[in-house]
């Protein structure tokens, strides 16, 4: 089939080029990264004054891979069971080394992240950059953190304390009073009727299965929607710039911007460390669901406020239960809140975008004096 | 050249930095992935049940802290009493009346009714251990 002369003139092996690393070389002979390579030489960040905001996602994404590595090795002792869960966290903290150091590592991430993922949203939500094409970054943003909070709450119950046990019984309680789905969401969370072991299971399940499986595809679409349509630059900085005719300013993603982002996370990392090694997270007391709760039993502080609301309540609103009305109230809202880039359907300059944006000021107000009172209220 | 030397000086001191602080992260990670070594050695005796529960030419396997033990009845009527971890890969080992031996399944690794290795791969002898009858039992200790 082949002559000899055409053997002996075909093209030479590809040789690596010497300036190349070996790895590098190596991997190159073998993968084509050319058109990775050309992708991170020209891909741009627009630079302008409010860029800053742009690196709260960053942060939140860094704190989630922290979540991860932590979650990880805490599996490698925890055991889900009524018996040994509590008993074995407190292993964990007293005879692993470092352990109480990674634990304390995990339960201050989990809440920075959703600290995080909160400022992220409003940064968003202020600067208007839900408007379209990104929509749907906003949608699975606002799912993220619906996702954020789940982890959250599951995770709470697992050393089987006190605190947690309580918490997840009226966490779990104020799902219930819902018409219709109330009872079969008690159920399907609690795995039966009261919170037992069967539901320290299911929340173990859900909190290092289901959600990170979520969490994962989510997390996936909403940076490559990020990536597809760039970074949204606010209106303010657009008007200014077609006032005098430039387009804005824009920065290589790789370094100058990776390096700031790097500096976001070192900084977040540098908090981080600082909360565990010098507050380290307690682990209380072992739960007995056989005994009265303790006075005082709060939720965790992103729940602060909705709990204190339905605090506030009364028990009969018209004909119906103040409770009930409290809750699809906060239903209604979360769902308004994610459909938020198809309500303000003109940013620019519509009354509906003003309205929404007082709505938001007066919602992260409200937010905040809630939960400050949450927390003084006895 | 003194701007490219100060570039180099830079470089040198964020990558250390860097390199520093990310050893100085797997440092406790390494650390949290050794299991802590359990601070007792488990109990220096235990009671292996009554001298009449077993036959001549007989042996049984108990716990003894959280190993496997074998205690044997020779066909003189001598009690003994070794580690029944085959000091080849550790499998646990049994009696054999046939044969008088004790035989460890897993490689056929045979030891004579003083624990010593007689046949197969195992390297060494087993354990062994004191057997005392004390008001009518079975009293294991550590050699």
């Amino acid at each position: 089939m082949f002559s000899k002369e055409k053997l002996l003139s075909a093209e030479p092996e590809i040789v690596p080029q010497r300036s190349k690393s070996f790895p590098l070389a190596w991997i190159e002979e073998r993968v084509d990264v050319e058109p990775l390579r050309q992708f991170i030489r020209h891909k741009m960040v627009p630079l302008h004054r409010h860029s800053y905001w742009y690196y709260l996602g960053g942060m939140a994404l860094f704190l989630y891979m922290v979540q991860v590595v932590t979650g990880i090795l805490l599996l490698l002792y925890y055991q889900p069971s009524e018996s040994n869960a509590f008993e074995s966290v407190r292993f964990i903290m007293t005879q692993v080394r470092f352990g109480w150091l990674i634990r304390s590592v995990h339960a201050w991430g989990a809440n920075l992240l959703i600290a995080l993922a909160f400022a992220h949203m409003f940064s968003t939500f202020f600067l208007k950059a839900y408007r379209k094409p990104r929509e749907l970054t906003w949608v699975s943003g606002v799912v993220l953190l619906f996702l954020m909070l789940g982890f959250g709450f599951s995770g709470y119950l697992l050393p089987w304390n006190t605190l947690s046990f309580f918490a997840t019984m009226v966490g779990t309680n104020i799902v219930g009073v819902l018409p219709f789905i109330g009872e079969f969401l008690l159920r399907f969370l609690r795995s039966g009727d009261s919170v037992s072991e069967a539901t320290l299971t299911r929340f173990f399940g859900f909190h290092v299965a289901v959600l990170p499986m979520v969490t994962a595809f989510l997390l996936l679409l909403h940076l490559w929607l990020i990536q597809k349509q760039g970074m949204s630059v606010p209106l303010g900085v657009e008007a200014e710039c077609r006032q005098r005719g430039t387009s804005p300013r824009k920065i290589p993603f790789f370094p100058d911007f990776m390096l700031r982002d790097l500096m976001g996370w070192y900084l977040v990392l540098g908090v981080l460390g600082w909360l565990a090694t010098l507050y380290p997270w307690e682990l209380g007391v072992k739960a007995d669901p056989f005994a009265s709760a303790p006075p005082g039993i709060k939720p965790e502080w992103y729940f602060l406020f909705t709990f204190q609301t339905l605090k506030y309540i009364p028990a009969k609103i018209l004909a119906f239960d103040g409770e009930v009305l409290g809750i699809l109230a906060f239903g209604l809202g979360g769902l308004l809140w994610l459909l938020i880039p198809f309500l303000d359907w003109n940013p620019s300059s519509g009354r509906m975008s003003r309205i929404i944006q007082r709505a938001g000021i007066w919602i992260v107000i409200y937010i905040l004096i809630m939960t400050a009172v949450g927390y003084v209220a006895k | 050249m003194e701007n490219w030397n100060r570039r180099r000086l830079l470089q040198f001191l964020l990558g250390t930095g860097i390199g520093a602080s990310f050893l100085s992260f797997l440092y406790p990670i390494i650390g949290f992935l050794l299991p802590p070594r359990s601070r007792a050695s488990g109990p220096q005796y235990v009671e292996a049940g009554k001298p009449e529960e077993l036959q001549r030419n007989s042996g049984k396997v108990f716990q003894f802290g959280n190993q496997p033990a074998i205690l044997i009845r020779t066909v003189e009527g001598e009690l003994r009493a070794f580690s029944a971890v085959c000091t080849h890969l550790g499998c646990t080992v049994q009696y054999v009346p046939e044969s008088k031996v004790i035989w460890c399944p897993c490689h056929n690794g045979m030891f004579d009714l003083h624990g010593r290795n007689i046949a197969g791969p195992p390297p060494r002898p087993l354990a062994e251990y004191k057997v005392n009858v004390l008001e009518g039992k079975v009293i294991v200790s550590r050699a």
